[in-house]
């Protein structure tokens, strides 16, 4: 069961980021209903874990596998998992019991890990989707907008969104489809290209016409119409895709097949009616594709029986699949996302690393070590070139300057440390920080604390399966 | 092989290696790459060919080995704008593998001797032979786009796509670049042939069609032609046409191969 590994420890005062959720490896459908956020709600929970001091900076996270509230604690980092936990349980009115070994808890890189492999899609019901990382983006430009976000979560959600972009783009892990419907419909694909402009045919109207509906209109498809022994549940499923419905005893006209004064012959057909056994046969086919000039027609049979015809495999310019070639397909496709969890993994380690490095350029004490050394430089460099010069100090004297310069640097060192101590808000302190470095030209390199949505570009992705 | 033979090798194979990866992992950057790479092959092929025809005072076709750099130059052409054109990369890789085996049988097997100063035969035959050249490398990317095309309706009808297989163009886009490929082949081929019977007419009078050369390249315009005008109809849509196309190519490989090496009489090289 997981545990909240609680960051007691040197936090308080530490630029960390901290998380509590619960996702469908830890909590049945029924908690995770009852812990979900609406977008509005979820905003209004960030608010109030600021209001109430707990986080500096928050954000909350809510899909249907997944609740997580990050967010920067401020100075009671260390019990910043906990008031989280003791937040989410009011929020939600739910007892601390009822979430006993059902939320886990972050902070620190542990945090930021976390995020990088939900955008990776690793953490996911269904490893590699891409929904995920459209939610992600969707959660943090609500909260960029609603201004609950600060320096650290933006840097943190933009370096997620960089990272969900990276495993996708750089790995295999997203890029084979994992369900049934959807490999139907990029097998079609591979026939026609864009599915933009083209006429599909939907037979049966069950919960994988609906998913393949929705993947078909998702892109752009042309036309779509839906054949089904119920018209009713045909035109409920025509007017949810933006289709339209046909009754069951026009299917040879929907297919081309019943000569001239149909509607013309589908480019795709995904038949998936339930108990009636071969009704699409070799010869309807035929005429199908005869009547679209011989241009091919792919069909997707999942039905169970199968509604083509076996022996319509063989028609040329035919690409037949039945439920359980996509099937295969399917698990081929799983394995080989399995095999990609390794570089994936390693992306999300590079890219954690990169964030960790930045965070710890914002510490109070590097800024102070970094200017320390930066004046000690300075100062080197100056006794070096004045003293050398003066043939009449001795030693001893060299060494006494050498300590009073030495006392000014701490000094003037002073008064930051101070402020940067005495600052209470995470933006102020990271807004001095990166003044200090930038004054002094400490970090070439810090930049790009962007706070504006410059991350939020649209990423390709199938969304096949949500989150 | 020199220095500059090398090059071009390593600069093809560099540009196929980004392509093929670009299969499996299709960074859009890695994809930009693989066009640049292939770009700047081209641009540089270009001034290897212009320094060469300096020397010469003519395109460089004369040869065995400027003719066949001269297509390479051609084919790697045509296909960054058939790229461009319909917006492709995913039969990058396969061209590009072409074009690196092409390029190192060039510079390992056929001899870089400056070929002899050619008579001084003017513009018109000068667009002839580079017009001929380019159809032969817009019907060699066809062959290519075609073979292809086949690979993939075995893949679709076998029912067990690989890996590559999801990064494959769809049969509608492979077949309309081979369409325009051979549409490329057959103006460059119809023009081409123009100028070099006006050119022969000019010059002996008559018009020579009894020469293999002239003879070969009717046909193969007849059979492209008929390719075109097949492959929408019912019966030859898809593979069949696909299948056609690709055999057609042994039509221009005769010509270019056996016709030019030995038996026609005035398109041999020197």
């Amino acid at each position: 069961m997981p545990e909240i590994s609680n960051a007691k420890g040197p936090m308080a005062g530490r630029i960390q980021v901290a998380l509590i959720g619960c996702n469908h490896r830890t909590a049945p459908v029924e908690l995770r209903e009852r812990v979900a956020f609406t977008p509005q709600q979820a905003l209004d929970a960030a608010d109030e874990l600021r209001r109430r001091g707990i986080l500096e900076e928050a954000l909350v996270l809510s899909t249907c596998n997944r609740s997580e509230l990050y967010g920067v604690p401020g100075e009671s980092g260390a019990m910043a998992t906990d008031a989280m936990r003791d937040f989410l349980t009011s929020f939600h009115r739910i007892s601390a019991a009822e979430l006993n070994g059902r939320i886990y808890g972050r902070a620190g890189p542990e945090a930021v890990r976390h995020l990088f492999r939900v955008a990776a899609g690793l953490d996911s019901m269904l490893l590699g989707e891409a929904e995920i990382l459209g939610q992600l983006r969707t959660a943090y430009g609500q909260a960029l907008e609603h201004g609950t976000t600060g320096p650290v979560l933006n840097r943190l959600f933009q370096g997620a969104l960089e990272t969900g972009k990276r495993v996708r783009a750089e790995t295999e892990i997203g890029a084979r489809p994992v369900s049934v419907a959807l490999a139907g419909v990029k097998l079609a694909e591979h026939v026609f290209g864009s599915l933009k402009g083209r006429v599909a045919l939907i037979i049966g109207a069950g919960a994988v016409a609906e998913q393949v509906a929705e993947h078909l209109r998702n892109r752009g498809i042309g036309s779509l119409r839906v054949v089904n022994r119920s018209y009713s549940r045909a035109a409920e499923l025509a007017g949810e895709a933006g289709g339209e419905a046909l009754a069951w005893e026009s299917l040879e006209a929907a297919l081309g097949a019943g000569g001239h004064g149909g509607p013309g012959a589908p480019d795709m057909i995904i038949a998936s009616a339930g108990g009636i056994g071969a009704f699409l046969t070799r010869e309807m086919l035929e005429r199908s594709i005869a009547a679209r000039g011989g241009r091919p027609i792919f069909v997707a049979d999942l039905g169970v029986p199968r509604n083509a015809a076996p022996d319509a495999a063989g028609v040329y310019n035919l690409y037949l699949y039945n439920v359980d070639d996509l099937g295969e397909i399917v698990e081929q496709n799983k394995k080989a996302r399995e095999a990609e969890i390794p570089r994936a993994e390693a992306i999300v380690a590079e890219q954690s690393a990169k964030f960790e490095a930045w965070r710890q350029r914002l510490e109070t004490r590097s800024v102070l070590d970094d200017l320390r050394n930066r004046f000690g430089e300075q100062r080197e460099g100056l006794l070096r070139e004045r003293l050398g010069e003066s043939e009449g100090v001795s030693p001893e004297e060299r060494e006494r300057i050498a300590r009073i310069t030495g006392e000014l640097i701490e000094r003037i060192l002073s008064q930051p440390a101070e402020r940067l101590r005495n600052e209470k808000g995470m933006r102020g302190r990271v807004a001095t920080i990166e003044a200090l470095r930038y004054s002094f030209g400490l970090d070439a390199t810090l930049g790009g604390l962007d706070a504006t949505a410059g991350g939020l570009d649209e990423t390709a992705g199938d969304a096949e399966d949500e989150e | 092989m020199t220095h500059l033979g090398w090059l071009t090798v390593a600069c093809y194979a560099a540009s196929f290696a980004c392509y093929a990866r670009f299969l499996y992992a299709p960074n859009p950057w890695l994809g930009r790459l693989a066009t640049a790479l292939l770009a700047g092959e081209i641009v540089a092929e270009y001034f290897v060919l212009l320094e060469r025809s300096h020397g010469m005072h003519a395109v460089p076709y004369d040869d065995l080995y400027g003719s066949m750099s001269l297509f390479a130059w051609l084919l790697g052409v045509t296909y960054l704008g058939l790229e461009t054109f319909h917006r492709q990369r995913s039969v990058g890789a396969f061209v590009t593998l072409l074009l690196a085996v092409w390029m190192t049988l060039l510079e390992t097997l056929v001899p870089r001797t400056a070929p002899p100063l050619p008579p001084a035969r003017g513009p018109l035959f000068a667009f002839h032979v580079t017009l001929n050249t380019w159809a032969y490398a817009a019907f060699a990317l066809s062959f290519v786009l075609s073979v292809v095309y086949l690979l993939q309706d075995r893949i679709l009808r076998l029912r067990h796509p690989g890996a590559a297989f999801w990064r494959f163009p769809a049969l509608d886009v492979l077949e309309r670049m081979a369409r325009s490929s051979v549409y490329i082949g057959l103006a460059a081929l119809t023009a081409g042939a123009t100028m070099g019977l006006i050119w022969a007419h000019r010059l002996m009078g008559s018009y020579t069609l009894s020469d293999p050369k002239v003879m070969v390249t009717f046909a193969i315009l007849v059979v492209y032609a008929a390719y075109l005008l097949i492959s929408r109809s019912a019966r030859w849509r898809g593979a069949r046409a696909a299948a056609l196309c690709a055999a057609n190519f042994g039509f221009v490989l005769f010509s270019y191969t056996l016709v030019n090496l030995y038996l026609t009489k005035f398109h041999r090289f020197l």
